[in-house]
């Protein structure tokens, strides 16, 4: 037991706080800050500046471009970009395609997609959910059915996020109606160029169109596209939420919020004084700061067992509810912190429209539709209802 | 950064589980109990002899452990077990004593032969360390001590006393070491909702010295409250191991019991409330491993890691003391089945040396200051 950081740790974090303070834009970090909405270009930019260093794969091998860091250095990596607001990196081909195709992909595969994640030439989404199949993923209906050389697509899948940027995804579809649920799902990568592809906004409680529905109407896909072997897709699908869940916990993110939350609570008077005086508020925010300072440990000891081999299994479904449980209640203190200026409805501010000023404090204007959009880290990436359920039966044996 | 145990450590881990599993259970601490005894000296006898009180203390102070960790290896087993015997005073009093320089006595400490208690809690001082009208005037010491834990089975006690300065003040606060036999010493022994044993101890006239003060007069304060900031992590560690064994009971129940057919584990009500409950085990044992590794850093840091860790604590050791006794339902509830032992164990727990809402107030003013 030793929870200090090593010498080389140490000067890793100061490598990292230094790079981010010489290369993350000032106006980037700003929008991160102020909770504005990012654009395209802002991802694109963001991506390209961590290539060019080498940082933007720090899961994959070294001989596709990546980091190979540590547990221990991911930790280090996404606190310090955490606060220091710079973007969170897509992780829709960095952390979840690209460790598929690095593992099941054809060699064609790998060659053509991994390079175009690192330099920015693709930007992948998630066709995952569908209408009739949420929770329940394997119920998935979208149709995939061989014609020669091609898959002929036909369905609609739903919630992709940031779809609307993309150029290509990566499906789940039913390739064998017949058989038993999990066993007729196939793993296909789509152009979303091809004819046939429509991608409709759904507008969110935000106010933002995050997330969109995607209809596939005849596509015909290359079988070449198929990743792996067909009717396989299911244990891919798995294998990815593994991948997806390895900063499930999001401690990064919760440093940053509650870094925020105490700084406007500094700012905001409550009573003639700061309202991080007022002890009712002092002692919310003492609460969930306590809770977060146990999670960054219990995150550190999943995530330090699974470097050792131990893949993360049931245990990343404890992170991940915990985690969420806490970001949502930052999100929900902050809102509460600014108070009735939380009420005004910001997009052109949000939108980061030239000369658009905040009405009262900037810190305010992202407040709520923050809160409302961080609904979704409960429901996405297999709801927390379903993590215990996973827990259940997979740690407690019930 | 290393979340394992060293080889030593898990050794200790590992025979004191073994004798405990042995030698220790339910029917017998409840016997005991009934018999008004306040521990078992064979049992208290065999735990020194396997190094369990040694363990607590570091090579200076003539032990071989004496870090966070082995604080919290140690006291986890024992917490699991339910353990009633006086390990506590050891980690309470036995550091103050080993910087006073009491070599000999520590000695008989590590080998079980002495218990010293300490006798610091007050009627009017609720959880504050600092408030002590206790007084030593012109080498006479008077005032009432409460919840002194195994008070009537030391032989000594180190008291807080004030030697100058208004109640509520740090400073003028200090140590004495003053034997059970003094003269103007009086012991009442009671039992805890929990079984431990405590007294309460009035000191009327009694003659002190400089000889027996632990310390510089009127700067105990300090010590007094890294003392208890050890004894916490010992006894965070202890509800880890006590929410454990809570925990484990409930796992078998629920895949035994069964309720309309089947077993009652199957039903999704109780399945997600379990996961629930195992998510703020896992955050309960962090917070230990959290302070156990910030025990040595200076005092704002150590102090900041005390407070969450016993508010996470009493919150995580009433989640399971209620949760636990729910889903077993009425049996749970029986003081003849093991968890009510547990149950009792953690909620007491909040109640020593300070509960969920104190160390929540004190985080937030560690943090002020």
């Amino acid at each position: 037991m030793d929870l200090s950081y090593t010498e080389e740790e140490q000067a890793f974090r100061a490598e990292v706080r230094d790079w981010l303070k010489d290369t993350l834009p000032r106006d980037l970090s700003e929008k991160v800050r102020l909770g504005k909405r990012l654009g395209k270009a802002d991802v694109e930019l963001w991506h390209s500046l961590l290539n060019e260093r080498g940082w933007l794969a720090p899961n994959w091998p070294r001989a596709y471009g990546g980091c190979e860091w540590n547990a221990v250095q991911r930790h280090i990596y996404e606190e310090e970009a955490c606060l220091a607001h710079a973007p969170r990196n897509l992780p829709f081909g960095l952390s979840m395609l690209a460790p598929v195709l690095m593992a099941f992909g054809s060699e064609e595969q790998r060659q053509t997609f991994l390079p175009r994640i690192l330099n920015g030439e693709d930007w992948w989404c998630q066709g995952y959910s569908e209408p009739g199949a949420g929770s329940d993923l394997a119920a998935v209906k979208t149709r995939a059915v061989r014609e020669g050389d091609e898959y002929v697509v036909n369905g609609q899948k739903t919630w992709t996020t940031l779809g609307q940027h993309a150029n290509w995804i990566f499906c789940l579809v039913r390739t064998d109606p017949d058989a038993k649920k999990q066993e007729g799902i196939s793993f296909l990568l789509i152009d979303m160029n091809t004819p046939g592809v429509t991608v409709r906004p759904i507008v969110l409680i935000d106010g933002e169109a995050e997330v969109n529905e995607v209809f596939f109407d005849n596509v015909r896909v290359p079988v070449e596209n198929l990743v792996g072997e067909e009717n396989k897709g299911w244990t891919y699908a798995k294998y990815l939420l593994t991948h997806e869940r390895t900063n499930i916990a999001g401690v990064g993110f919760s440093t940053a919020a509650l870094d925020t939350l105490k700084q406007v609570a500094e700012q905001v008077k409550s009573g003639g004084r700061p309202l991080a005086q007022d002890p009712l508020f002092a002692a919310r925010m003492a609460q969930v700061e306590i809770d977060l300072m146990a999670m960054a440990t219990t995150n550190l000891r999943v995530v330090s067992a699974a470097a050792k081999g131990q893949a993360p299994g049931a245990e990343s479904s404890m992170l991940k509810v915990k985690g969420t449980v806490i970001r949502q209640e930052l999100t929900s203190l902050l809102r509460r912190a600014v108070g009735p200026d939380a009420m005004p409805f910001q997009s052109d501010f949000l939108n980061g429209g030239d000369n658009v000023e905040a009405m009262g404090p900037e810190h305010a204007a992202a407040a709520a539709p923050n809160y409302f959009n961080m609904r979704k880290l409960s429901i996405f990436g297999g709801s927390n209802e379903v993590q215990r359920t996973i827990i259940t039966k997979a740690i407690l044996g019930l | 950064m290393d979340f394992n145990l060293t080889e030593e450590r898990s050794m200790l881990r590992d025979t004191l589980s073994r004798f405990l599993a042995d030698k220790y259970d339910h029917e017998a601490r409840r016997k005991l109990i009934t018999s008004g005894k306040a521990y078992d000296t064979e049992i208290f006898a065999g735990l020194a002899e396997l190094g369990v009180l040694g363990a607590l203390f570091s090579e200076d102070q003539g032990g071989f452990g004496g870090a966070g960790f082995d604080l919290s290896v140690v006291f986890e087993e024992l917490g699991r077990a339910g353990v009633i015997e006086p390990v506590l005073p050891a980690v309470l009093t036995g550091g103050l004593l080993a910087d006073a320089g009491h070599d000999d006595l520590v000695g008989e400490i590590i080998a079980g032969a002495q218990i010293v208690a300490l006798a610091q809690g007050e009627a009017a001082a609720r959880y504050d360390l600092n408030h002590v009208e206790t007084s030593v005037a012109d080498g006479v010491l008077s005032g009432v001590k409460t919840h002194v834990l195994n008070g009537a089975q030391a032989q000594s006690f180190v008291v807080s006393a004030r030697e100058s300065g208004a109640v509520d003040d740090e400073d003028g606060i200090s140590l004495f070491l003053v034997p059970v036999g003094a003269s103007g010493v009086t012991v009442v022994d009671h039992i805890n909702t929990d079984g431990t044993s405590a007294a309460t101890v009035r000191f009327e006239g009694v003659a002190v010295d400089d000889t027996m003060r632990i310390g510089v007069a009127g700067s105990g304060f300090a010590a007094l409250e890294a003392a208890v900031a050890r004894a916490l992590c010992a006894i965070c560690a202890d509800a880890v191991g006590a929410m454990e064994a809570a925990k484990a009971l409930t796992i078998d129940y629920l895949k035994e019991r069964k309720q309309f057919g089947i077993p009652i584990g199957k039903f999704q009500a109780l399945q997600h409330r379990m996961a629930d409950m195992l998510i703020e085990v896992e955050q309960a044992r962090s917070a230990v491993i959290n302070l156990a590794g910030n025990l040595e850093q200076p005092r704002d840091i150590r102090e900041r890691h005390v407070s969450a860790a016993k508010n996470l604590i009493g919150r995580v050791g009433a989640l399971v003391a209620e949760e636990c006794i729910q889903m077993h339902g009425g049996i749970g509830m029986t003081d003849e089945y093991a968890l009510s032992h547990f149950a009792r164990r953690l909620t007491m727990i909040d109640h020593l040396f300070g509960d969920v809402d104190h160390h929540l107030a004190r985080f937030i003013a560690l943090k002020a200051a």
